[in-house]
Formats: structure tokens, C-alpha cells, sequence
């Protein structure tokens, strides 16, 4: 079992990556030139400013997100404001779109045509603003998630001390609530420092003439045919990304728990002062949220904007050969595919990893191989996909340009997530499980489908929608992989724009919207059926506030 | 019960607290004299939690007040009242060093750097804790994280010591060996210091005065000695230390019946006829070998013995008296002289003014 992972990894993610490496050391007709192609690009000033430009953006975006995302996180989860769950949702919406509309719904309304376009004095959204601007909109709920989790970990016990100590509420917040979020403020930048570095679709379709690593190894590989060059690029965006990956990982292991068994969890007190400047301050975020997807879904109704406002479906009937419906079914096909295959692969791996005793040195390279696909750009592992499964001489070349390797790439790339998803569930589960069922000789693979799979069960829907709606939204990972036949909705999306088509690009997108809401629908309602016949033996243990009371 | 010649420290008056429907603590009034150490003692969920947690200002009572030197404070915020409090998890900054926690308080106070040093050292001596002060809390051991926020809460003096559950985290060596420490920081201090506990064993070793608490009233008070010779009620008498309870009916003025025995004892203005239920303590049954004509004194077997350290318990058997076992102690040094292997017929003698009498409903 562990050894079939370790070759699935190999094969699919390692590699792969070694031909990418490979690639960056010779000339066109296979030469080894050593490291000839890395000069060049030093000596293309062109190239390398892009370097800067995306170090530039990402640290920006990443700068102002974790800011706006901590605000809206404390305000979600330490102060009395009302609507939270409202919030919250809204907030959560630029997940469930590919980060182009974001960049649609700026063209709406600040592009040469755009209703707000004053509101810039002169600036163009073509460049910087507009892709800061896209990037913060898309990477916010990723930032909230993290932000949200980290600060409602907290020690209510630790402010009532500061409180009868006569602490201010600023030193409170400087001496524990800071603290208490610091590494999940570390992480967030580090997690939305590579999403943006990495990402390709904003800056594709808002860049305009502002060059970014992510669009340079596109113009090279799909615009000049120069692999060699575009593998280089792809190892520079690689770079930063893993060591944004190292020090998170150094920094998670440095976290020590804050909580205790006998922490008592914080409820926050009412405060009209604090809760008024919230509730505006969320109120504000989810009306720009929401203006964006709606101006998205407005573009995509309107017959010709900004002069015939007149209400159409014409922008859905996608006239382009190969970019129209076709590709959206092919995005549900590719998202199905992802969802189920993937959700068993990488539950029986994370499964396997946490549970199972085999040899320790196989599972410490499983696990490293586990978490490496967090730290490569999926625009990274689409070209070196293709290095590797186009060569004549590979075995499983026949998988090149098929849905298959759609399904697989997409599943490599969100691997490290959904794995670490299953991990933490399974450890929450007795070590001896697996004794106690070898001791009855019960056969473990019916101890995992009695005990083990029911009890994971929310956990194993969660990772299955994960991978479904990112099937769905992702463009850097496919960009280089599909084919006429295998055309996918996200990437309709950024070639309908390319064509000056927007508002039948901005119609995909939306398309991309309706799917993954509707599965988000059918994923709770189905959980919540499931989880009543499945999870009865969760006892109504009382929550925490009813400990409390009672103490 | 209090002397009148020592001022009142802390008065609460009719004292309520509603969670919801649910009636934490229901109308208490109590007075707790300048110095002193009193135990608000009870099983969990009896509500002495919230009644510390009201008196700190932690929680807003519903009704009733709080009076503190004469002062109300029952409106007041926890930063305006004057009190040092230890939390059960002890609530230390675990991102502080030891002198950092220690300090925490006295920053507020804008005390100078080398006051606050001086004062932060006095502390550290006093809970012995000199070594550790650059450490974080999460390098400590439990005891020594208690004694760190004790230290914290003393830090500014305050008048009132507040401890909630402060042992309960710990293994049983270290928790009598800070009972004790804490016991004399007390005595040097002087402080007045109310603690919540649910281990009587806790409460009995350290306070001088002890308020039992069921269903969020105070069901009896008075000094360690008193709780555990007269307990007021079954309830307590069995919550405090260890008793055997016997079944039995009022037959007429001090003289009960029990399966085939009469037994002697104080009935107060018990009606004839009322079933009652005698305590009686393990170490208050006396054995012979033979027939006395003390009162009380009825024959048994004994079914099994348990060693345990300084005493003896044996189980005997007395189907005249009671269908369930008895249990009496036995100091170590005094069994030598008796033969008092499982099947040994003997007698045993129930002292009438060591029998308790409650009703039984």
C-alpha cells in the first residue's frame, strides 16, 4: 500500500518536477548546456523585473489582506455584532469562483469603460492597482479561514486575569490576543504570499502591460514555444514558494498549544463602541464583496455594457468554437472525476500515513511527498506534466491530453490540504483502534470501513467538496494540460476575455459560481442527512458555555 | 458563631444568579471576617464557582448585593474592586516569561521599573520560585505554575485572595504540599482569602471556616471541627469524610429501632414512628471481643479488612443492625492486640453522642 503511493508520488510529482529541472539545463534540441539558460534570462532585464513585479504584488496584496481579513476575523469571533453568519458566508464567496472574476468584475467597473473608472485620477486598473485590488478580493476568505480559526482559540480565563489585574483593553489586546494569533498570522502571510506570487489568472486578465512571473512562463511556453526559458521562470516562481513553505513549517512546529483541557473558551462581551465600528467595518467588506459578483453576474446579463443596459442570455450562448458549454461540462466532468477519485486516494493515503505501522523511513518519504505539492505552483506542475507525459519514450505517455491527466494533476495539486484535512481527523481517533481490532483479529480493512470511514465521514465530505469546487475554479493547473477536447470552463473564461469578449468571459465565470454554490448546497443538506443516521453516537455533550454555567 | 469584636470584611446580601431558567445560586448571604480563610465547599454544579465569580465581578449577579470594607460593590467592575484572584487553569500569559506574568499587574499600576523588580523579587522568594523567573510557563511544572499565579494575584497587595479550585489541577503530593503553602502564606499575610473547592479533605486541612453548598444555597457553615462532627444533614455527613448510615424508626424519645436492634441515641423532637437514618464515623464504633454492657452494643462478623497505612477498616457484618456493611477504623497501633481476620465473631458499641440523626424521607 505505502509503496503504491510512494510510486503514485514518483510518477505524478517528483518526476515530473526532475524533468522540469532538467529542461532548465539544456538547449532546444536536448543539449546539456549547464546553467547557460539562467544567464539568459539574468541578461533579459524584460524577465527579471518581472521577478520584482510579483515580489512586489504579492507582498502588497499580502500586506493588506491579512490586515483586512485579521479585522473582519476579530470581528467575527470577539465581538458581540450581530449577522455573523451572514458575514461570514458572504465572505467565504470568493472561494467558490475562479480569482479571474474578480479581475471581470474591476474591468466592469473600473476599466476604459468602467462606471467608477474616475474614482482612479487617471490611473489605469490595467496594471498593479488592479491586480492588488483582484488578488486581495480572491485570497480574503483563505486568509479568513486561517485568521478565524487561530483567534477563537482562546483562553477566556487569560482576559478575565487581565481584567482584574486592571488592564486596558489595548494591553490586552497587544499582550494576549496578538500573541495568541501570532503564528496563524504568520501562516495566512505565507499561505497568501505564494497563492499571489503563483497565480496566473488576475494578472492575465488585469496586467495588462505589468509583467509578472506567472504570465511571463505563458507568453513563453504558449506564446514563443521556448520551454527551456519557461521552465527557468518556472524554477524562480518555485523559489519563493518554498521557502515561504519552509519557514511556515519551521514556525508551526515552534506553536505551542494555548489551549488546555481546562481553558475555558472566550465569549466576548458587549461593547457599543467596539461592535458599532464592526459591524460597519463587516458591513463595508461584504458590500464590496458583493458588489463585485454582482457587477460579474451584471456583465454577463446586459446586452452590450455600458451603452444597451437591456437584460440578455445571448452572453451564455458562448459563439466561439471550443470555449463554449462543452468546456463548462468538461470543468464538471474534471470536478466529479477530482472529487471521488481523489477523496478516496488521499483519505486511504492520509489513513495509511497516520495509522498504519510500516517502515518508518518509507512513511517519513511519503509524508515529505505529502506535503510538497502545498509548495509548487500549479502553473509549475502543469509544465513539468508536460515535459514528462509528452515524451515519446514514456510508458504512460497515452494519458497525455486526456481528461485523465486533468484528474490527475488537479488531484496532485490540491493533495497537501485535503491529506492534512483526513490527517487531523484520524488522529483524533484512539491510537489503539488498530491494536484492539489486530487483537480480535478483525481484518483492518473492516475495522477502517465500520469505524474508521463512518466516523470520518464529515471530514471525507469535506475534502471531497474541497476538491470539487477548486476542480472547478483552477486555471494555473490546467492552463498548459488541456486540449481542443478537453477544454475547461475556468480557462474558457480567460480566453473568451482574451479575445475581448468579457461579458461572455464574465458569463463562464458565473457559470463556474452557479455549479459550486449548488454543490455547496447539496454538500450540506447531504452531510446533514448523513451525519444525523451516521453520527448518533456523538453524544449531546454540553458545549462549553453550558460547562460553564454549571461550574 | 463570628466574634463581634472582628469587623466584617466581606458581607453578600441575598445574593442571586440566573442563568437563563437556571438558578445558579439562589438568594446567599454571607459575612466573612478581615483575615480570615473561608472554603465555599460542594460538588460541582452546586454554583460556588459563580458565587466567587460574582464577588470578583465576573459575573453580575441578578439580585442581592456585595459589600467589601463597608463599600458596595456589587455594581462595580472586576478592575475597580480590590481582590487577587487564581484561576483553576491559572490563566498565565503563556507567551510571558515567569517575572513577565508576576509583573503583569504592577505595569498597570504605572509602578517604576525598580519598584516593580524589587517587588516582583519579594514575590518570587515567596513562593520559592527565585530559579524559574526567566521562564516561560509552559517550562514549569504544574505546582510551579500555581505558585506563579498566586504570585501574580498577590502582586499588588490586594485585600482579598480569590482562589478557585487552585489544587484541583494537581497530583496528590504536590496538592499537600501546597495546602500547606498556601496555608502559611495566609497566616504571614494575614490576607483574607475565600477559596471554591469540591475536595472536603481540601477545605477541612486549610479554612477556618467552611460554607457547604448544594443546588446553589449555602446548606451549613462553621468551622471544620463543627461540619465534620454535626453535620446538619445526611447530605453532608456524607459529602464530609466517610460515615456509615443505618436505616432505622424513631420508637420513642432517644430509642430507635433498627432491623432487630434498639439503638440509644439524642432524637431531638424527632415524632415517634418517623423514619430516620443514623451516621455514625467509622472511627467512632468501638470493638470488643466479648460482651459489655456499654450502650449499643450488638454483635457482628467481620467480612474483610483493608489496610490502610495509619489505620485499619473492617467491614463487619451486623444483620441486627443494618443489611449493609459497617465500616469501622481501627488505628494501626492499637489492632496488634485483636484478632480481626474476615470470619472473627465480635461485638461493637455505637457511643450515643456519636450517632447522628436525620430524617429520611
Amino acid at each position: 500500500m505505502l509503496a503504491s503511493y510512494i510510486l503514485f508520488f514518483l510518477l505524478f510529482l517528483v518526476f515530473p518536477l526532475g524533468t522540469l529541472i532538467m529542461k532548465s539545463v539544456q538547449d532546444q534540441k536536448g543539449n546539456f548546456v549547464g546553467l547557460k539558460n539562467y544567464l539568459l534570462y539574468l541578461q533579459e532585464p524584460a524577465l527579471f523585473q518581472s521577478f520584482f513585479n510579483s515580489l512586489f504584488i504579492a507582498i502588497a496584496s499580502t500586506i493588506i489582506v491579512v490586515l483586512l481579513a485579521f479585522s473582519f476575523a476579530y470581528a467575527l469571533t470577539r465581538t458581540c455584532i450581530p449577522f455573523k453568519g451572514f458575514f461570514r458566508v458572504i465572505a467565504l464567496i470568493p472561494l467558490l469562483s475562479p480569482s479571474i472574476l474578480a479581475a471581470i468584475a474591476l474591468v466592469y467597473w473600473f476599466g476604459n469603460k468602467g462606471i467608477l473608472k474616475a474614482l482612479l485620477f487617471g490611473n489605469s486598473i490595467y496594471g498593479p492597482i488592479g491586480i492588488i485590488f483582484a488578488s486581495v478580493y480572491w485570497t480574503f476568505p483563505h486568509a479568513l479561514m486561517i485568521l478565524s480559526t487561530s483567534l477563537s482559540l482562546s483562553d477566556s480565563r487569560l482576559y478575565e486575569a487581565a481584567e482584574v489585574l486592571k488592564t486596558s483593553r489595548l494591553r490586552a489586546f497587544l499582550t494576549i490576543t496578538i500573541p495568541g494569533a501570532r503564528y496563524g498570522i504568520i501562516s495566512t502571510s505565507f499561505v497568501i504570499f505564494t497563492l499571489v506570487f503563483t497565480d496566473f489568472g488576475v494578472p492575465k486578465v488585469i496586467g495588462g502591460n505589468y509583467n509578472m512571473l506567472a504570465t511571463d512562463i505563458y507568453k513563453e511556453v504558449v506564446g514563443m514555444q521556448n520551454f527551456q526559458m519557461g521552465a527557468v521562470i518556472s524554477l524562480v516562481l518555485l523559489l519563493p514558494s518554498l521557502i515561504a513553505f519552509f519557514i511556515d513549517q519551521y514556525s508551526r512546529k515552534k506553536q505551542i498549544s494555548l489551549l488546555t483541557s481546562r481553558s475555558v473558551v472566550f465569549k466576548p462581551k458587549k461593547s457599543f463602541a467596539v461592535d458599532s465600528l464592526m459591524l460597519s467595518y463587516c458591513a463595508f467588506i461584504t458590500l464590496i464583496i458583493l458588489l463585485m459578483i454582482g457587477m460579474a453576474q451584471f456583465g454577463a446579463l446586459v446586452k452590450y455594457w455600458p451603452y444597451d443596459l437591456s437584460f440578455t442570455l445571448k452572453h451564455y450562448q458562448f459563439e466561439v468554437a471550443g470555449l463554449g458549454w462543452e468546456s463548462f461540462y468538461n470543468s464538471i466532468r474534471l470536478a466529479f472525476y477530482t472529487a471521488i477519485f481523489g477523496t478516496v486516494i488521499i483519505f486511504v493515503g492520509s489513513y495509511i500515513v497516520e495509522k498504519l505501522r510500516s517502515d518508518e523511513r518509507l512513511r517519513g518519504i511519503l509524508q515529505l511527498f505529502t506535503l510538497m505539492p502545498m509548495s509548487v505552483p500549479g502553473l509549475v506542475l502543469g509544465l513539468a506534466y508536460i515535459f514528462y507525459f509528452n515524451a515519446e519514450d514514456n510508458p504512460i505517455n497515452f494519458i497525455y491530453a486526456t481528461m485523465t491527466i486533468l484528474v490527475i494533476n488537479t488531484i496532485v495539486h490540491f493533495y497537501t490540504v485535503s491529506h492534512l484535512t483526513g490527517v487531523t481527523a484520524l488522529k483524533q481517533m484512539d491510537k489503539e483502534f488498530e491494536s484492539v481490532s489486530l487483537s480480535l483479529k478483525i481484518p483492518l480493512y473492516k475495522m477502517f470501513w465500520k469505524v474508521t470511514l463512518p466516523v470520518c465521514l464529515p471530514t471525507i465530505f469535506d475534502i471531497s467538496i474541497y476538491l470539487f469546487v477548486n476542480a472547478m475554479t483552477t486555471v494555473s493547473g490546467v492552463i498548459f494540460l488541456y486540449t481542443y477536447n478537453t477544454t475547461l470552463a475556468s480557462v474558457s473564461a480567460i480566453h473568451l476575455d482574451e479575445q475581448g469578449d468579457v461579458a461572455a468571459a464574465a458569463a463562464m465565470a458565473m457559470l463556474i459560481v452557479y455549479v459550486s454554490v449548488l454543490v455547496r448546497i447539496i454538500h450540506t443538506v447531504f452531510t446533514k442527512g448523513v451525519l444525523r443516521r451516521t453520527q448518533a453516537w456523538r453524544q449531546n455533550s454540553l458545549t462549553v458555555v453550558e460547562e460553564v454555567r454549571k461550574a | 458563631m463570628s466574634e463581634k469584636s472582628i469587623p466584617t470584611f466581606l458581607s453578600v446580601e441575598k445574593l442571586s444568579k440566573n442563568f437563563g431558567s437556571f438558578e445558579a445560586i439562589q438568594d446567599i448571604s454571607i459575612e466573612i471576617e478581615e483575615g480570615e480563610f473561608a472554603c465555599f465547599l460542594g460538588p460541582s454544579g452546586c454554583g460556588k464557582t459563580t458565587l466567587l465569580r460574582c464577588i470578583a465581578g465576573l459575573e453580575k449577579q441578578s439580585s442581592g448585593s456585595i459589600t467589601q470594607k463597608e463599600i458596595e460593590i456589587s455594581m462595580l467592575p472586576p478592575s475597580a474592586r480590590d481582590f487577587g484572584i487564581v484561576f483553576q487553569s491559572y490563566a498565565l500569559f503563556p507567551n510571558l516569561t515567569v517575572f513577565s506574568n508576576i509583573s503583569y499587574g504592577l505595569i498597570n499600576h504605572k509602578w517604576g521599573k525598580d519598584k516593580i523588580t524589587s517587588r516582583v523579587n519579594e514575590l518570587l522568594d515567596l513562593v520559592g520560585l527565585k530559579s524559574h523567573m526567566a521562564k516561560y510557563p509552559g517550562q514549569l511544572s504544574g505546582g510551579e505554575q500555581q505558585r506563579v499565579a498566586l504570585a501574580r494575584a498577590l502582586a499588588t497587595s490586594p485585600g482579598l485572595l480569590l482562589l478557585d479550585e487552585p489544587l484541583s489541577a494537581l497530583d496528590a503530593k504536590v496538592r499537600v504540599y501546597l495546602r500547606k503553602q498556601i496555608k502559611d502564606l495566609h497566616r504571614k499575610l494575614g490576607i483574607t482569602t475565600i477559596m471554591v473547592t469540591h475536595d472536603q479533605e481540601e477545605a477541612q486541612s486549610m479554612a477556618d471556616r467552611i460554607f457547604v453548598m448544594k443546588d446553589g444555597k449555602i446548606i451549613q457553615s462553621g468551622s471544620p471541627k463543627e461540619i465534620y462532627e454535626k453535620a446538619n444533614s445526611s447530605f453532608i455527613a456524607d459529602f464530609i469524610g466517610i460515615t456509615n448510615f443505618i436505616d432505622a424508626m424513631v420508637l420513642k424519645k432517644n430509642k430507635v429501632a433498627c432491623n432487630a436492634f434498639e439503638v440509644n441515641c439524642d432524637t431531638e423532637d424527632l415524632n415517634l414512628g418517623h423514619p430516620v437514618r443514623l451516621a455514625i464515623r467509622p472511627e467512632s464504633i468501638k470493638i470488643n471481643h466479648t460482651v459489655s454492657d456499654v450502650e449499643n452494643c450488638v454483635g457482628a462478623v467481620i467480612m474483610e479488612n483493608e489496610f490502610l497505612g495509619p489505620f485499619l477498616r473492617i467491614y463487619v457484618e451486623s444483620t441486627s443492625l443494618s443489611n449493609e456493611l459497617l465500616m469501622i477504623d481501627v488505628a494501626s497501633n492499637s489492632f496488634t492486640e485483636m484478632d480481626l481476620t474476615p470470619g472473627t465473631q465480635i461485638h461493637i458499641a455505637l457511643p450515643p453522642d456519636q450517632i447522628r440523626v436525620y430524617l429520611r424521607d
